[in-house]
């Protein structure tokens, strides 16, 4: 039988589904507010623009309320800290290779949850003076939308690649999932962190 | 235990807290582009104006630097009207209620206005080349009555309406046949639609089929729902 150690608690996972749902609510609604043949297609801008625009303020939401758990804010302050063998991890050719022993979260995962919540943060802004028109003057609003439009397109891919690394993984999937993991995939994967909380 | 909580004094924490730096730098810089963006487009438009307009592959389009069109529907499905079927009709408080073809707007007289096309959340196309019918002169054969003091368009799409003051229908107001030198496409809400230059987007009613004269301002589809009445731009 495979070992198991837990990896995320359920305030956790509950944070990252909430996340993950209305994220995925704003890109859907986001491909229908950009692209010329899809806004035709579907039409009823009025009804996709609030979908999008409430997703939107919605989703820091779950991000907040996970700050009344502990598990939660020891993850967030895990993925802030850069150590020395984060940077040796993110110069170093075989990082796969488990020479380096990763933590809890390797430097790619600190730099994908760095990026998503300061985009994020980005596109609420932004997406904000261009909902409520009256707030800023119109040049300031040109250039939210500029903001608004490249921020989405970079977090768009951020969420691809993110998606990528995860159905590869299906251990790290069934992490998330599950909030448990194989201690071998563990050893393997984040060796520093497997030694903190290894059964025995 | 598995599952037992863990109690790290983990090195993980003692780091620097780069994550922070690198939200607070996205922040800085998205504040940056809001105020510059404007400006950095007009230059980025201007230089990609060329490619865009010859690029067969209309790849070029998705490149975000917010200075293409972006298609407003605000119904479902719109089915499109051929030249051959279209009509546009004049009503309401007027002397000589007409209905238009689109040949009967052909022979009149065309005037042409060229001007950037600002969407009011922000984003803006250069230099957009019109023609079509001055809103004045359809106005002018009608013979409002004295009681008419503004318009309400209607779309063929079912749903959209606008309104306009009579004096604003005769500043630079077209009911637009062309645009780029070509007949008004389906998507760009031809054959027929409003072109107000000095308003934002939304006062100019695409798929046009309606104008109604009346004794009042009849707030539109976006004015219902916050937009404001007159839509001047820059204001």
């Amino acid at each position: 039988m495979t070992v198991r150690v837990a990896r995320f608690s359920a305030a956790e996972r509950a944070v990252h589904w909430a996340v993950a749902l209305l994220m995925t609510a704003c890109i859907l609604t986001a491909l229908v507010l950009y692209n010329g043949s899809l806004a035709m297609l579907v039409g009823h801008r009025h009804t996709v623009a609030l979908v999008h625009v409430w997703s939107g303020f919605a989703l820091p939401v779950p991000m907040l309320l996970g700050a009344l758990s502990a598990a939660y804010r020891l993850d967030v302050r895990r993925l802030n800290r850069f150590t020395d063998a984060d940077w040796a991890w993110l110069r170093s050719k075989d990082r796969r290779s488990g020479r380096i022993r990763v933590g809890k979260f390797n430097a790619g995962q600190k730099l994908n949850a760095s990026l998503s919540a300061g985009a994020t943060l980005v596109l609420l802004g932004t997406g904000t003076v261009m909902w409520f028109t009256g707030l800023v003057r119109l040049s300031w609003r040109t250039g939210a939308t500029l903001v608004h439009d490249w921020t989405a397109l970079a977090l768009g891919l951020l969420v691809l690649g993110h998606l990528a690394y995860a159905l590869r993984d299906g251990e790290a999937l069934r992490g998330m999932w599950s909030g448990r993991v194989a201690v071998h995939w563990a050893n393997r994967e984040h060796a520093a962190w497997a030694d903190e909380v290894e059964p025995g | 235990m598995p599952g037992r909580p863990e109690r790290p004094r983990s090195a993980e924490l003692d780091g620097t807290p780069v994550g922070r730096r690198v939200v607070l730098g996205l922040l800085g810089l998205g504040a940056v582009g809001v105020v510059t963006g404007s400006t950095v487009q007009q230059g980025l438009s201007r230089a990609l104006a060329p490619v865009q307009m010859r690029d067969p592959t209309g790849l070029s389009q998705y490149i975000p630097i917010g200075n293409t069109f972006r298609y407003y529907s605000v119904a479902g499905a719109i089915d499109s009207v051929d030249a051959a079927s279209y009509s546009l009709a004049v009503s309401g408080l007027v002397a000589t209620p007409t209905t238009y073809t689109l040949a009967d707007l052909r022979s009149l007289p065309q005037a042409a206005i060229t001007e950037d096309f600002h969407c009011v959340t922000g984003w803006r196309v250069e230099d957009v080349p019109w023609t079509g019918v001055r809103l004045a002169h359809l106005l002018d054969l009608a013979s409002p009555s004295p009681e008419a003091v503004a318009i309400r368009f209607r779309s063929f799409d079912g749903v959209y309406t606008e309104n306009m003051t009579l004096e604003q229908a005769r500043d630079d107001v077209l009911v637009a046949l062309t645009m780029y030198g070509e007949p008004v496409t389906h998507y760009h809400g031809g054959p027929v639609r409003i072109y107000a230059a000095p308003m934002y987007g939304y006062k100019s009613t695409k798929w046009l089929s309606e104008i109604e004269l009346t004794d009042r301002t009849i707030p539109g589809y976006w004015e219902d729902r916050g937009y404001p009445l007159d839509g001047i731009i820059g204001e």
